[in-house]
């Protein structure tokens, strides 16, 4: 089979050059072994430290709402950290001190939001803070289940009953200017956050939770119905096993389901990820890309990849596939001229930092240019 | 060195990062609060399994098997095969009357085949539908799937001769659907690849490929049954050099997949040449052969991913053949269960599940409202007429009908 591009990933650098790729009149083919670091998604595209018009317009035209002002956000564990580029549901300040009295509301059986740990960061920021846990009929439900209770259950339930909590945290509400919610809301309807907003005489702010990420979760679904509806190809769950190369060029992909039936196409990017997703494989002795056997940057020296303080910068979190100025991906130190690698592949993405979004938005646009302009 | 070869788990279950990725995927977990869901099922159940069996939890029966957490699971573990192989080895209560006759698809075609316009009428009564609910637990809502009074294999056979004729042969694993409810879907098969210049043969003899078994607690009668069809595939794919085409997504998963992962049985000599005929045309199509379509055909065409397909990953395939026919409306339906995953909708105490697990397709469906739902899985195919009124037809059969005489 046949396309103008074929991308092996199908996270937000691959969906990003996908989208892109269809709206320039390509035929794309996106080859994704599950699902992808968007469900970890803070809800903030970090390291943009300015937003082409063209990233907003490819927001928009997926239904993604998207608010630009430069700040903090505030984190799941009651710290913060500077943001510009966020969804509109994930809030930013421009100072820490955002509110004088603060309600945080959870649900009963819920363990994966941490509302102690927020109120501490925020009283030491000098706001005070009241928690309360409002129980619901419709979450005991969920409970009685030998299952834990994870977001995306709970916001499939919120989707439904949003209107009940608004009603809950009214009648709880005294003082306080600010309530922190978990960004349980908004998984199919995405007006429904900005309906909270609406429905509750306080200022309202989203906090994150534990994986998996509701808001990353519709970032994706968004992207992924716009690929569908651009006519793009996503081949979601297959895996891509090797690339013959041809004359210093990539001439196709083989993949696990596919088998002997390999995808063709003039250009190619890599947007596999990290070690997380298995863009990047290591063994006791080398870090290697499994697909196209790129040249890797990392320590020959075993010892020197890691810190054996847990909490300090991790080298091998800087480590990835090496690549020239335009991106294209370096084999024996020869770049393959048809071949882009965009995303947290790249490395020197650090976790810590938040910066793996705005790597992946950014990168695939260079790639996009350069398939573009060819 | 090769140390990870060396390391590697069963169905991978040591790569689980605990991520939950696979929890936001199972569409069980969404309706079904007893279901404890693929990790704990799996990954997580396992690491406790393997030291006790006592830590096998009944509610693994709750699960589809419709593989959606695999298809999802960043890190490669076979979390559905994990579920089934732990029922396979740790459950060995008796399987019930019910789920015997739900499981022997094949049996069943044979018994009801001389008397199938009873049968049919029989099934379709209320007073029918309630005595099996009240006796056998299964649900009076369903629609059950009519039998045919001739078998396909006995149809095909009576063309032997015309099918050898073409100078290029397939062999067909048509399964139980084709042979005793919907030989049409068959004769639509040999009616597109004679078109193509392909002609076609049975297999010496196929069996059930054993899926209802499987999820059924009857894994020795489903393993009785791939040593058999692996032995016949091997007959046509060794011996006489021929691919074999299936029309059936879940048989094709089953036949490929789980007699190796889930039964143990050695596939790797047929493996690579079991295809499913849309991918087989596509093919064709690709290295030149032509097809002459109708003029006049025009349908707005939904087409539904089923669940084992989506496992496969060819859907591609039918979509783009579907594409291609003149005069095709083609709307791709957002990737999810219908809910029926082969006899599991059928129990009673899974009916309430199984339409709310379907109910987003349906409304979907609804919403698009197209004159047909395209589907390459029997099973989805009772499951959405029932609940849709739409008619489903298999890419198949379009095909055939979008061709000119």
């Amino acid at each position: 089979m046949r396309f103008d591009t074929v991308i092996i990933g199908g996270g937000l650098a691959g969906l990003v050059s996908g989208i892109s790729l269809q709206q320039a009149g390509q035929q794309t083919a996106i080859i994704s072994t599950g699902q992808n670091a968007l469900h970890f998604f803070s809800g903030s595209f970090e390291s943009m430290q300015e937003v082409p018009k063209r990233t907003l317009d490819l927001f928009a035209g997926a239904g993604i709402r998207v608010h630009y002002n430069p700040g903090v956000r505030l984190t799941p564990l009651g710290t913060f950290r500077e943001a510009a580029l966020s969804l509109e549901d994930t809030s930013l300040f421009p100072t820490p001190r955002f509110a004088d009295k603060i309600l945080i509301v959870s649900f009963a059986g819920y363990l994966d939001f941490f509302t102690s740990f927020l109120a501490e960061g925020l009283e030491k920021q000098g706001m005070s803070c009241r928690i309360c846990v409002l129980n619901l009929p419709e979450l005991e439900k969920l409970e009685q289940g030998p299952s834990e209770v994870r977001s995306v259950q709970i916001a499939r339930t919120m989707d439904r009953i949003w209107e009940k909590v608004v009603q809950e945290i009214r009648a709880l509400l005294r003082d306080e200017d600010t309530v922190i919610l978990p960004q349980v809301f908004g998984l199919q309807d995405i007006s429904v956050p900005g309906r909270i907003r609406q429905g509750v005489p306080a200022r309202v702010v989203f906090a994150g939770t534990m994986p998996p990420s509701v808001p990353g979760i519709r970032t994706q679904m968004l992207l992924k119905q716009r690929l569908r509806v651009l006519g793009g190809t996503y081949l979601m769950g297959d895996e891509a096993t090797r690339a013959n190369i041809v004359d210093g060029k990539v001439h196709s992909i083989v993949t696990r389901n596919l088998g002997s039936h390999c995808l063709e196409a003039d250009n190619f990017i890599l947007a596999t990820g990290s070690y997380f997703s298995k863009g990047l494989k290591t063994n006791p002795f080398s870090i290697f890309e499994p697909v196209f056997g790129l040249d890797v940057e990392y320590d020959e020296d075993r010892n020197r990849w890691y810190d054996p303080a847990f909490a300090n910068d991790q080298p091998y979190m800087n480590y990835g596939v090496r690549t020239d100025a335009a991106l294209h991906g370096l084999h024996k130190g020869k770049p393959i001229g048809n071949l882009f690698v965009a995303g947290s592949i790249l490395g020197n993405t650090r976790p810590d930092l938040g910066s793996g979004a705005g790597l992946a938005i950014r990168s695939a646009q260079v790639a996009v240019d350069q398939i573009l302009s060819l | 060195m090769k140390l990870q070869e060396y390391t590697e788990s069963r169905h991978n279950f040591e790569e689980c990062m605990k991520c939950t990725v696979c929890t936001a995927y199972c569409p069980v977990l969404q309706v079904n609060p007893l279901y404890p869901g693929p990790k704990q099922a799996g990954p997580d159940g396992e690491r406790l399994r393997l030291k006790d069996p006592w830590f096998f939890n009944y509610a693994l029966k709750y699960c589809m098997n419709c593989k959606r957490c695999e298809v999802a699971c960043p890190s490669g573990v076979r979390v559905a095969d994990l579920i089934q192989s732990a029922r396979i080895r740790y459950d060995h209560t008796k399987p019930k009357l019910r789920d015997r006759i739900l499981a022997s698809t094949d049996l069943m075609g044979k018994l009801t085949r001389p008397v199938a316009p009873v049968v049919n009428g029989v099934t379709g009564l209320k007073i029918a539908k309630s005595a099996m609910d009240a006796m056998l637990k299964i649900d009076h809502r369903r629609t059950f799937p009519k039998y045919s009074g001739r078998s396909f294999e006995a149809w095909l056979r009576s063309h032997e001769k015309e099918q050898a004729a073409f100078p290029k042969q397939v062999a067909y694993f048509h399964g139980c659907y084709v042979n005793y409810n919907h030989p049409d879907l068959g004769k639509d098969l040999v009616k597109v690849l004679n078109a193509l210049g392909v002609g076609v043969q049975l297999l010496d003899h196929e069996k059930c490929c054993g899926i209802a078994m499987i999820t059924n607690g009857m894994s020795e009668q489903a393993t009785r049954h791939a040593v058999h069809n692996i032995a016949v595939l091997k007959k046509a794919v060794v011996d006489k050099g021929l691919t074999v085409v299936t029309t059936s997504s879940s048989c094709t998963l089953t036949l490929r997949e789980e007699y190796p992962n889930l039964l143990g049985v050695d596939n790797s000599a047929v493996h690579d040449s079991l295809l499913m005929a849309t991918r087989y045309i596509y093919e064709r199509l690709e290295a030149g052969a032509k097809f002459r379509f109708r003029t006049d055909f025009h349908k707005k065409i939904a087409y539904h991913v089923p669940c084992h397909m989506e496992r496969l990953g060819w859907s591609i395939f039918s979509e783009r053949l579907l594409r291609m026919i003149p005069g095709v409306e083609f709307t791709l339906l957002d990737s999810a269960c219908c809910g029926i995953a082969g006899t599991y909708g059928f129990k009673k105490e899974n009916y309430e599940a199984s339409q709310a697990v379907g109910e987003p397709l349906f409304e979907q469906i609804r919403s698009v409202n197209p004159d047909i739902v395209a589907c390459d899985c029997e099973t989805c195919k009772w499951q959405i007429e029932m609940s849709t009124g739409y008619s489903v037809i298999n890419p198949i059969s379009i095909l055939a009908q979008a061709l000119a005489e």
